[in-house]
């Protein structure tokens, strides 16, 4: 709400020096957050100038100019800015005539865009000014010529300042109203608020003594179609005002707060009726009345009916709109546009004003769907003063008649159907047991009567009639925020509640952070991700637990983001890749990174999932149930990505590029986080590079659980993404692996008699996989076997085609006693007995 | 038969002096060690003489066995002390020969980093776990009954079209993106016993461009406490000692009214940020109140038996103002220089 100072000055006392910042630093202590600050901008010297004479000067370049003399001061008189009485003046329009009133700015004076004024050759004359437009005031949009201030209704003495003649000295305060203030949206909610803020005098625009009322003319209120068991109307008053001239100048102070409000000045009786919208927070609809055809009604659109509304286009009602008709049809879409057929123009001469209450949730539902936010709208949505109609109408006949000179009638309508106020019942000790604060009974009853409650207090506590503006008022807890605000937040005291004693963090969430810091110390950075997917990089790279779809299920976003992918992702790794890619054409050519986080697998498509339970109560338990069922699952993931050298060249070596073998580490680095020990096999998954990617496993009581992969990415994917052809990944479901690890470890015995060691290396087919045969050889060495590395695969000379020869580092130690070599030998005997027997392994000779 | 000892005082000496000049002519342990045999070896003149001791006169014997034994004794420690002092500047010249640059040292492993939106979650996280709070979580994706209904927003409240929710399709499904981490709240509510004393940091979605100040996915940290007796003292007693945690001790706070569904008296926080960018001052930090009593009752508690209070921040303006971070896209575009100038700090 934009609050000109002139204005809100009328209503509520404000301080001789005061700001639109001042105003807002006041206003933000009852909850009004200040938004900005709208001025004219101009300085002066801006002066009233009469035209003496002019000369059309055609110019090669096709326009006509006119060299005008215009007097500036009385004569003999030195002008505002010292010079002389009478200036030459190149003007470009052609809209005045001699004698005509102008506002002339003298050099020194600034415009608007921060244009400055000065004495300038042009067309061959010395320009000593210029005569300005509207637009170049700012104060409207009309550039068809300057302004001619007689026909503004205004004819004031040569010389006069026209900054205060037109109101450009004012300025606005903006704040922003919450939806629970509807009120605020007028300078009548805003004096009053500025007097909670500040104690200044309030004076109502609305006054005690009630307008007459106006009757005689039919109006039809059908009650049919109530919304969600609200009336659709609840206040419609008609009144008639006959013989204006419409063609009258909206005065300039009136356009001046239009303009300052946010509104454009259109015609004296749309500003008149925009004015008292903004003044009293009522909108108001002007229309024509010899076009209104027998009686009105106020009702829901029929199935297919239309409306054309004042901005010319055509409106396919919903049986839900609720709309004012008369005998031709709809002529207005209630409380959001007026129509076309009805609309006051030049030949208006007798008006009937509508100030009417419509249901909020009525008019939000129709201003949605016509996608038709107005300014009357955005009232009605926050809930309309139902008692302020008729001074609203009252409001705008006074003023027609003033500057429309108009005939106030008192033909009309005003058809009443709201309930009475509620009465809300307040413990006396309520606002204290929420604040903090002891207030005294005097301090409660006072603060609710200054918001303009009626204020009872009898048997330990307060019965509170709400006014009729505050509609947000249905709960003793809304009246405590009153209290706490009138009296002022920062009395609340500060004490720190004592929490029942806590578990610390979920297992889950320690072993997130373990792996997360792990992985950052393992050398590996921290991104996070958008988690936005393209259709196509849902098919990207397998995913764990989804690998038996084709494409896997997504969750799709119905209104995505201009420029954003729509589907919410089901892997960590499209994003991760395209950050490698982002960093690498950066200049970032050795990376390493990591994400954890959410990923969606809703298991069956996204539907219609029908309609909600209410709000404010418990569902039962099977409903929860069911409403739990439809959001899909998001476990937490991590991934990685890695591209260039693990180490890049350096002092004594040269770099070392990552390859594979760093995604399984890393896989393994975040197991080793939570406890659990990972072991891989070999896999070719989709989207994975066949012969360089391993399936990620961790064995349990109940057998194995798949957790990840980790490898080499298709090549062709990452060439598709600008990156170089080796790039190396790994993804874990985390949720997964955190659950298989092993919740306690259970420790075992250091012993410490002296270890035997033993190589061995063993010569087996190529396509064995190496982990096998470790396991094999373990199993083999049997108990005195305490380590077995892995140290070399060699292949190659010396070596039988087909064929690679495993070298295991062999640790052997004895609970009891001191091992000979002789025992070790043995025990590594029986561990390549058994590698011959399943694999045909023979030592190495 | 002479009276002279056939082994004179003499020829020992020269034995000696052979023997120690030798020693001193060593340059090196390997030359010592060559010349020891020369010196007290087989074929040193001070054994050879001890090897004739044998053979003198009775009577010369106890003379010449002290000669001997003397010029041995001196022999053998001259070697020995001769052999340290080698020793230690061979040592000296091994440690010498040795000598790298240590400023050239190589890195013999990456130095990764966290990101910094995490850390701040999980010190946040930490202030509260110290008081005995404990930390929620909920689904990203979630059904609108959480995100709005329950926290009192009615389909037709002006407020939920405040919100640019991203919608799931079909908008029939009633999934939203959640647009806070207040439904995290409502499930708290619905899953546990009261008190109740969570926080719930995570990630929400608003239909927001992208742009310095603003992202369509961010992250917000949000407690909430219920019990019997809860006012708004205990808010501000809460937010006061978060942000002394936060920023200092001598950072405060400041409440001012407000409007939000879900609470009732609502306010707007603002934090005396002592260690701003240039200066002190108040920076808006986030919104609280006390629980509205609808969201109460959709969550079965009884509000007039219960209270509870309710504050929510964002988590990148805090990093924002708190490590002076300009530009929200260095947030988001996850280039890891951003992450590096953190590390595993703050």
């Amino acid at each position: 709400m934009r609050v000109p100072l002139s204005w809100l000055a009328e209503y509520v006392d404000l301080p001789g020096d005061a700001t639109p910042d001042s105003v807002m630093a006041e206003l933000v202590k009852v909850g009004l957050e200040e938004e900005g600050v709208h001025k004219f901008e101009v300085t002066g010297p801006l002066v009233v100038g009469k035209v003496l004479e002019f000369v059309e000067e055609p110019q090669a370049n096709g326009k006509t100019i006119r060299w005008t003399q215009v007097r500036v001061a009385p004569h003999g008189e030195a002008a505002a800015d010292g010079g002389a009485d009478i200036r030459g003046i190149v003007c470009g329009a052609s809209n005045f005539e001699i004698d005509d009133k102008v506002v002339v700015c003298l050099p020194g004076a600034t415009l608007p865009g921060d244009f400055h004024i000065a004495a300038r050759k042009t067309y061959g004359h010395v320009s000593d000014g210029m005569m300005a437009s509207g637009r170049e005031l700012g104060l409207n949009d009309d550039h068809g010529g300057i302004l001619r201030l007689q026909q503004m209704g205004l004819d004031p003495k040569v010389g006069t300042d026209a900054i205060d003649l037109l109101s450009l000295a004012d300025q606005a305060a903006e704040v922003n109203v919450t939806p629970d203030r509807g009120y605020c949206l007028s300078i009548r909610g805003i004096a009053r608020e500025y007097s909670h803020a500040t104690g200044s005098q309030f004076r109502d625009p609305v006054g005690n003594a009630e307008p007459q009322s106006t009757s005689g003319y039919e109006v039809v209120i059908d009650p049919a179609g109530d919304i969600r068991d609200r009336k659709g109307c609840i206040r419609f008053v008609l009144r008639e005002v006959t013989g204006v001239d419409a063609t009258r100048p909206t005065p300039p102070w009136m356009i001046s707060r239009l303009k300052l409000a946010g509104m454009r000045s259109i015609s004296l009786i749309v500003d008149i009726t925009n004015y008292v919208m903004l003044e009293l927070g009522q909108p108001i609809h002007a229309y024509d009345f010899d076009k209104i055809q027998g009686k009105m009604q106020v009702r829901r659109a029929a199935k297919g009916e239309t409306l054309v509304t004042l901005d010319g286009q055509t409106r396919k009602l919903h049986p839900e709109d609720l709309v004012i008709a008369d005998d031709s049809g709809p002529i207005g879409l209630a409380g959001v546009m007026g129509g076309l057929s009805t609309e006051v123009s030049d030949s208006t001469k007798n008006v009937m004003i509508e100030a009417a209450n419509f249901d909020p949730i009525s008019i939000a539902r129709s201003a949605r769907r016509h996608k038709l936010p107005s300014e009357a709208s955005k009232r009605f949505e926050r809930g309309v003063d139902h008692s302020v109609a008729k001074f609203a109408a009252a409001r705008v006949v006074q003023l027609l008649e003033v500057h429309a000179r108009g005939e106030a009638q008192w033909f009309g309508a005003d058809f009443r159907a709201y309930d009475p106020q509620p009465k809300i019942w307040l413990p006396e000790t309520f606002a204290q047991d929420h604040v903090g604060i002891e207030y005294t009974i005097d301090e409660i009853g006072a603060s609710l009567r200054d918001v303009g409650c009626v204020v009872a207090h009898f048997d330990g506590g307060f019965e509170v009639i709400p006014p009729t503006w505050r509609p947000d008022l249905t709960h003793k807890t809304d009246l405590v925020e009153e209290i706490a605000r009138i009296n002022g937040y920062e009395r609340i005291p500060a004490r720190l509640p004592v929490a029942p004693p806590g578990r610390g963090l979920t297992r889950a969430q320690v072993q997130r952070r373990k792996v997360a810091n792990a992985l950052a110390a393992a050398g590996l950075v921290e991104v996070l991700n958008y988690p936005f997917v393209t259709d196509e990089q849902l098919d990207w790279v397998a995913v764990t637990g989804l690998e038996g779809s084709e494409t896997p299920l997504a969750v799709k976003l119905a209104n995505p983001l201009q420029g954003q992918a729509s589907n919410m992702r089901v892997s960590l790794l499209p994003a991760l890749v395209e950050a490698a890619a982002r960093n690498n054409s950066r200049g970032l050519t050795n990376l390493a990174i990591y994400e954890i986080g959410s990923v969606f697998h809703p298991h069956q498509p996204v539907s219609n999932n029908g309609k909600l339970p209410i709000g404010n109560e418990r569902p039962e338990p099977k409903v929860l149930d069911s409403l739990n069922a439809t959001v899909p699952d998001q476990p937490k993931f991590l991934a990685g990505v890695f591209i260039g050298d693990r180490l890049s060249d350096q002092v004594g070596f040269k770099g070392i590029p990552a390859s594979y073998a760093d995604a399984i580490q890393a896989a393994k680095v975040a197991a080793f986080a939570v406890g659990a020990n990972l072991e891989v096999r070999q896999a070719s998954p989709k989207g994975f590079h066949p012969g360089r990617t391993a399936e990620l496993f961790v064995t349990t009581s109940e057998g194995q659980q798949v957790v990840g992969y980790a490898g080499e990415l298709d090549p062709a994917l990452a060439v598709q993404n600008h990156l170089p052809r080796k790039v190396c990944v790994f993804e874990i479901n985390l949720d997964l692996l955190g659950a298989v690890a092993p919740a306690v470890v259970q420790a075992g015995e250091v012993n410490t008699y002296p270890a035997a060691t033993q190589d061995v290396s063993l010569l087996v087919q190529s396509e064995i996989p190496a982990a096998e045969v470790l396991a094999v050889v373990r199993q083999g060495a049997g108990q005195l076997l305490e380590l077995v590395t892995l140290t070399d695969d060699y292949r190659g000379q010396g070596i039988e085609p087909g064929f690679k020869s495993l070298t295991f580092a062999l640790r052997f130690r004895a609970e009891d006693r001191t091992l000979t070599q002789a025992e070790a030998t043995v025990s590594r005997d029986a561990a390549v007995a058994l590698a011959n027997q399943r694999f045909g392994a023979t030592l190495r000779a | 038969m002479s009276n002279l000892n056939p082994i004179s005082a003499q020829a020992v000496q020269q034995a000696v002096d052979h023997a120690l000049a030798s020693v001193e002519a060593a340059v090196d342990l390997a030359a010592l060690k060559a010349a020891r045999g020369s010196i007290m070896g087989e074929q040193s003149q001070i054994v050879a003489l001890n090897s004739q001791l044998g053979k003198i006169p009775q009577e010369f014997k106890a003379e010449a066995g002290k000669l001997v034994g003397q010029a041995r004794g001196a022999i053998s420690q001259a070697y020995a002390s001769k052999e340290a002092e080698l020793a230690v500047l061979e040592e000296r010249a091994k440690l010498a020969a040795e000598f790298v640059d240590v400023t050239a040292a190589p890195a013999t492993a990456r130095i990764g980093a966290r990101h910094p939106l995490a850390l701040l979650q999980e010190t946040i996280s930490d202030v509260f776990v110290g008081m005995g709070w404990e930390i929620a979580e909920g689904p990203e994706v979630e059904n609108e009954w959480f995100n709005f209904d329950a926290l009192n927003f009615d389909e037709d409240h002006p407020a939920r079209a405040m919100q640019d929710t991203f919608f799931v399709d079909p908008i029939e499904s009633h999934l939203v993106l959640r647009t806070h981490t207040s439904p995290v709240q409502v499930r708290s509510m619905l899953d546990r016993e009261v008190p109740i004393f969570v926080l719930c940091p995570g990630r929400v979605f608003r239909t927001d461009e992208l742009d310095a100040t603003h992202t369509p996915v961010f992250h917000q940290v949000e407690g909430l406490a219920i019990d019997k007796g809860l006012t708004m003292a205990d808010l501000r007693g809460t937010l006061e000692h978060f942000a002394r945690s936060m920023f200092g001790p001598e950072a405060k706070i400041r409440l001012r009214p407000s409007f939000f569904p879900f609470t009732e008296p609502s306010a707007e926080l603002d934090v005396w940020h002592p260690g701003a960018k240039g200066g002190a001052r108040w920076v808006e930090w986030g919104g609280c109140g006390m629980v509205n009593p609808n969201v109460l009752k959709a969550a079965g508690i009884d509000p007039e038996e219960y209270s509870g209070f309710a504050f929510g921040m964002g988590i990148e303006r805090t990093l924002m103002f708190r490590n002076d971070v300009k530009d929200m896209h260095d947030m988001v575009e996850a280039d890891v220089r951003f992450s590096e100038q953190f590390g595993l700090v703050l």
